[in-house]
C-alpha cells in the first residue's frame, strides 16, 4: 500500500505545481515546457511515450455506463492509435479538465467534439514531425494505427519514435476531423477495459481504498430529518476493541476504529438520544395531501399554446391523476470516503460523479486553495446521482480533520436507505379534450412536486422539474403545462433520468387513455399528432414492428406502449404483460433507441437493458415513504428491487444514424412505468395511476 | 481473540482475530482481499458471496470461526487472470456495469454450475435469485451462465 501512497503523493506535487497554469483542452502546452523529450502530452486528454504507449486519461466517472471505454475510443479514433497500445487512466480533479461531472447522460455527449479535436491535434502533429523528419509535405503523409505512412515512398514511422519532435511543434487550433466513414472504432463493439476487474475481484471501489495509518468510521445519524444529537453514552462503544474515538458531528455521531468490524460494533453499542426537531411527525399521507391538494386549482403556466380553458369547455373531456412515490438510489456501494488531511492540504478518494465539486467543498471546508486538495475518482458501485451529493466527502474530511489521521467512512445499506436524496414524489392531474370528430383538442398538464432547493423556482417554476412535461411532443393545437410549487424538509435529489422518470409516467400514461376515449389505436393515435417529431415515428415504427404491434394478442395478455426524449435521445419501448391472478407479470420489453450516433453499441445496448429493469423495479415496487418524520423502507427487503426470476426478457434495437450522440444511460428509463402500465391496461382493462403498480406491501404510503 | 485455521483459495491460513468477526471484514480488513464486496451487511443482497466448502455463503453473516478447518474461495481464488470458466463466460457476454455485485454473482454462478451442469432457467433462477444487481445485468448473467455451462460441457 504504500506504493499507492507513494504514487499519489507524488502526483499531489505535480498537481500542485501545474494546477494553477490553466491548462484548457485544446490549447495548452505543456510539451513547450517539458523538460523530458520522451514524452509528447499535447493535451490534457492524451500522452504518449518514446515506446508509442498511448495513456488517455478519462475525465468522467466510470459507474458502469462505460465511459471508460467509450471516451478513449473517441480519442483513440481520431489519434489513429493502435487500441492494443492504449492505456487508460481515470483523471485527477483538475481545471484542465473541465466540468467533470458525470450525471444528465452527458459524458459522450459533451465530450464528443472536444476529445475528438483533441486526438485529431495530436495526430496531426505526429504527421507533421514526420514529414519534417522525411522533408516531405505532410498532405502526402497519413497515420494508421499508431503509424505515420508515406505512400510515395513506402517510409514508416511508429509515434514512439516521433515524441520528441511533435512536443515540439504547435497545437492546431482547428484540426480535420474524420468523416464518420473514416471511423475506426467509433461505432464498433468493444469490449470495455474495466470488465476484466470487476471478474477477479482487482477492481478498485472507494470502499476498497486503504492507506497507510488510516482509521475506518462509521456514523450514526439522526433518522428523522433535522434532527440533532441531544444526548450522547459512548462508554459502552469506546469499550469496544479497536475503536479509537467517538466523534460528535454535525451530521451524527462517528466511532473511529482500526477497521471495519470494531466501527461497526461500536456503533452500535453507542447509547444515544436525539432532538428530532421540527418534522418528527412529518408523514406519508400530509406529503401526499400537500401536492394534491396543490393540483386542484390552476397554477403558474410554463407553456401554454392556444386557449386550453376555453378548449377543455367546448370539447369531450378526459381527466386523470397520476401519483409517483420518493424513490432511494440505493447503490449497492454503500456511500463511503477516504480522506487524508494533512498540514498542507488534503487527499480525497471518493467513488464520485462530481470529483471537481467534491474539491471546491473540501478546500471550502478546510479553507485553503482547491490546488492543495487532491481528488481521485474510484471505480464506483453504482450512482444514478447518489453520487452527486458530497456529505460522505465531507464526512471523511472533517473526521480525518478530528482525529488527524487518515479516515474511511463508511455508511451501511440502511443509512443509505435512510438518508438519501431521493427522487421527489409528484402528483400529476391531466385533463384532454376532443372534438366533435374525435380529433385531439386539448392538453393540459398540472404538475406538483416539491423542489430539491428554493433556488430553483423562479416565478413559482421549476423548470428542471418540468422536464419531459414542458417538451410534451404531440401537436395539441390548445396545450398547457402548469407547475404548482411546494416544498418538503424531506432530502431530494437526482435519480436516474430525474424529472423525466415521473413526468414520463404522466404524459405517456394520459396519451394513451386519450387513444382509448377517442377510440384509436394507441401507436396510430401517437403517430397522428407527432407530425414535427421525426425522431419519435421513427423509433414508433421501429419498436412497432419488432414488437409484432397490431398483431393479434391471446386473451388474458397485453401489449403496451410509450415513447419519450431525454437527454437528446428517444426511446420507445412495448411491453408485454401477463395477467395472473389479481396481478401481471412482465414478460418481454422490446426498446427502439434514436441516441444519435453511437461510440460503443455493446455499451448502448447494456444501458438500456439496465435501464429497463431498474426502470421496471421501480415501476413495480419501489417506493420511499415516510412516517413520523424517518423513512419507512430501510432495507432490500422492504424496499423489495428486482431480482433474476423476475426479470424480463429484454430486446434493444438501434437506430443507424450520423447525427451527434445523444445520452444513453438515462433515456431508457422513462418510457418503462407508462408502458408497462399502457399494457396492464390493454391485459385487463384497468387502469393504473399510481407508481408503484405492485407495492411490495401496505406500507404507511 | 483465537487462533483460526482454514485453506484460503488453496493455500493454509492461520490468523489471530476475533473469532465473532464475519469472514466479510476478515477477508477485507485483515487479509486484504477487497474482491468480496460489503453491501447490505444481512445476508439480503448476495455482494459478499464466498463458497465454503463449494457452498454458497454470505460472508458479511458467518462469523470467521465458522470456517474453520474448512476451504474458503473467494473471487480472487478463481482465477487472477480471468481464466476460469465462469469468468471468460462473464467477459464474454460483457457482464458487468458498476460491477459492484458481480463477484457475489460470478460465485453463486460457480456453485451452481459445480451442483448442475447444464442449468434450466428455473434452476438459474433459484440459484442467482438471492444475488440482487442494480445495474440490471440480470439477463446478461444468465446468458453468461449458459456460455459457461456450454463450453465446460464434457
Amino acid at each position: 500500500m504504500n506504493g499507492l501512497l507513494n504514487v499519489s503523493r507524488r502526483k499531489f506535487l505535480q498537481a500542485t505545481v501545474v494546477g494553477g497554469t490553466g491548462l484548457v483542452l485544446g490549447v495548452s502546452f505543456r510539451s513547450a515546457e517539458a523538460a523530458a523529450p520522451q514524452r509528447f502530452e499535447p493535451n490534457a486528454f492524451l500522452a504518449i511515450d518514446g515506446s508509442g504507449r498511448v495513456t488517455i486519461w478519462v475525465a468522467k466517472s466510470e459507474m458502469g455506463q462505460g465511459v471508460r471505454t467509450a471516451l478513449p475510443m473517441v480519442v483513440a479514433d481520431e489519434l489513429e492509435a493502435d487500441w492494443a497500445m492504449v492505456h487508460v487512466e481515470q483523471a485527477l480533479a483538475e481545471p484542465k479538465y473541465g466540468r467533470m461531472g458525470t450525471g444528465g447522460s452527458s459524458s459522450v455527449r459533451n465530450s464528443y467534439l472536444p476529445l475528438r479535436k483533441a486526438g485529431a491535434a495530436a495526430r496531426e502533429m505526429m504527421v507533421s514531425a514526420a514529414a519534417a523528419r522525411w522533408g516531405v509535405e505532410a498532405s502526402g503523409c497519413r497515420a494508421e494505427s499508431g503509424v505515420v505512412l508515406h505512400a510515395p515512398t513506402g517510409r514508416r514511422l511508429a509515434y514512439g519514435e516521433l515524441v520528441a519532435e511533435a512536443a515540439k511543434l504547435p497545437v492546431p487550433a482547428d484540426p480535420k476531423l474524420k468523416d464518420p466513414g473514416q471511423f475506426r472504432y467509433i461505432g464498433t463493439p468493444m469490449p470495455r477495459v474495466d470488465i476484466p476487474a470487476k471478474v477477479n475481484g482487482s477492481a478498485v471501489y472507494g470502499i476498497d481504498v486503504r492507506v497507510p495509518n488510516m482509521l475506518v468510521a462509521t456514523v450514526v445519524r439522526c433518522p428523522v430529518v433535522g434532527g440533532k444529537l441531544s444526548k450522547l453514552d459512548d462508554s459502552a462503544a469506546r469499550a469496544v476493541p479497536g475503536v479509537r474515538r467517538v466523534v460528535p458531528m454535525e451530521s451524527g455521531v462517528a466511532v473511529v476504529a482500526e477497521s471495519t468490524w470494531p466501527a461497526l460494533r461500536g456503533r452500535q453499542a453507542l447509547v444515544v438520544s436525539w432532538d428530532e426537531g421540527p418534522h418528527a411527525g412529518l408523514g406519508q399521507d400530509s406529503i401526499w395531501q400537500q401536492l394534491e391538494t396543490a393540483v386542484q386549482k390552476p397554477a403558474a403556466v410554463a407553456r401554454a399554446t392556444g386557449n386550453v380553458t376555453r378548449a377543455l369547455a367546448a370539447g369531450r373531456t378526459l381527466e386523470a391523476t397520476y401519483q409517483a412515490p420518493l424513490l432511494a438510489h440505493l447503490t449497492m456501494e454503500p456511500q463511503n470516503c477516504v480522506a487524508d488531511v494533512q498540514p498542507d492540504g488534503c487527499e480525497v478518494w471518493a467513488p464520485t460523479q462530481v470529483p471537481d465539486r467534491a474539491r471546491a467543498v473540501v478546500a471550502k471546508l478546510l479553507g485553503i486553495n482547491p490546488e492543495r486538495v487532491v481528488v481521485h475518482t474510484t471505480f464506483l458501485g453504482g450512482g444514478f446521482g447518489r453520487r452527486l451529493e458530497t456529505d460522505a466527502v465531507v464526512e471523511a474530511v472533517q473526521l480525518s480533520r478530528a482525529v488527524a489521521a487518515p479516515v474511511k467512512v463508511l455508511w451501511t445499506l440502511d443509512d443509505d436507505f435512510a438518508h438519501d436524496f431521493y427522487r421527489p414524489p409528484s402528483v400529476h392531474r391531466l385533463f384532454g379534450a376532443l372534438d366533435a370528430a374525435g380529433q385531439p383538442l386539448a392538453w393540459l398538464h398540472r404538475l406538483s412536486v416539491p423542489s430539491r432547493s428554493p433556488e430553483r423556482l423562479k416565478n413559482g417554476i421549476d423548470e428542471g422539474a418540468l422536464t419531459g412535461a414542458l417538451q410534451v411532443p404531440y401537436g395539441f393545437p390548445n396545450l398547457a403545462v402548469e407547475f404548482a410549487a411546494s416544498a418538503t424538509p424531506v432530502q431530494l435529489g437526482a435519480w436516474r433520468s430525474v424529472a423525466h422518470s415521473y413526468n414520463a409516467f404522466a404524459v405517456e400514461s394520459f396519451i394513451d387513455e386519450l387513444a382509448h376515449f377517442a377510440g384509436k389505436d394507441p401507436l396510430a393515435f401517437r403517430r397522428s399528432l407527432l407530425a414535427a417529431s421525426p425522431r419519435h415515428l421513427r423509433v414508433l415504427d421501429l419498436v412497432a414492428d419488432k414488437a409484432g404491434w397490431g398483431r393479434p394478442v391471446p386473451k388474458g395478455r397485453g401489449r403496451g406502449l410509450a415513447v419519450h426524449e431525454s437527454f437528446a435521445s428517444v426511446v420507445a419501448e412495448v411491453v408485454d404483460v401477463v395477467a395472473e391472478g389479481t396481478g401481471f407479470r412482465v414478460e418481454r420489453v422490446v426498446c427502439a433507441v434514436d441516441c444519435g450516433t453511437v461510440v460503443n453499441p455493446n455499451t448502448v445496448e447494456a444501458q438500456v437493458e439496465g435501464g429497463v429493469t431498474f426502470g421496471l423495479s421501480a415501476a413495480l415496487r419501489e417506493a420511499i415513504t415516510i412516517d413520523q418524520g424517518r423513512t419507512v423502507q430501510t432495507s432490500l427487503s422492504e424496499y423489495a428491487p428486482l431480482r433474476m426470476r423476475e426479470a424480463p426478457v429484454v430486446e434493444v434495437h438501434v437506430v443507424k444514424t450520423n447525427e451527434p450522440p445523444g445520452g444513453i444511460g438515462e433515456p431508457g428509463v422513462p418510457p418503462l412505468a407508462p408502458a408497462v402500465a399502457n399494457a396492464v391496461f390493454a391485459a385487463t382493462g384497468k387502469r393504473l395511476r399510481k407508481l408503484p403498480l405492485q407495492p411490495p406491501s401496505r406500507g404507511t404510503g | 481473540m483465537a487462533n483460526l485455521s482454514f485453506t484460503l483459495n488453496g493455500r493454509p491460513q492461520t490468523l489471530d482475530v476475533d473469532a465473532a468477526m464475519p469472514l466479510l471484514w476478515v477477508l477485507r480488513d485483515v487479509l486484504g482481499l477487497t474482491g468480496t464486496k460489503f453491501s447490505c451487511g444481512i445476508a439480503q443482497c448476495g455482494a459478499c458471496t464466498v463458497l465454503l466448502d463449494g457452498k454458497p455463503m454470505r460472508s458479511c453473516v458467518v462469523a470467521v470461526s465458522s470456517a474453520a478447518g474448512k476451504h474458503v474461495t473467494t473471487i480472487e481464488g478463481l482465477s487472477t487472470d480471468g481464466s476460469h470458466p465462469v469468468q471468460r463466460a462473464w467477459v464474454a457476454e460483457q457482464v458487468p456495469q458498476c460491477g459492484y455485485c458481480q463477484s457475489g454473482q460470478i460465485l453463486s454462478a460457480v456453485a451452481l454450475l459445480a451442483e448442475k451442469k447444464a442449468p434450466t432457467e428455473a434452476d438459474i433462477d433459484a440459484a442467482m435469485s438471492g444475488n440482487f444487481c442494480r445495474c440490471g445485468t440480470y439477463s446478461r448473467i444468465r446468458k453468461a451462465i449458459h456460455r459457461a455451462a456450454k463450453e465446460t460441457a464434457p
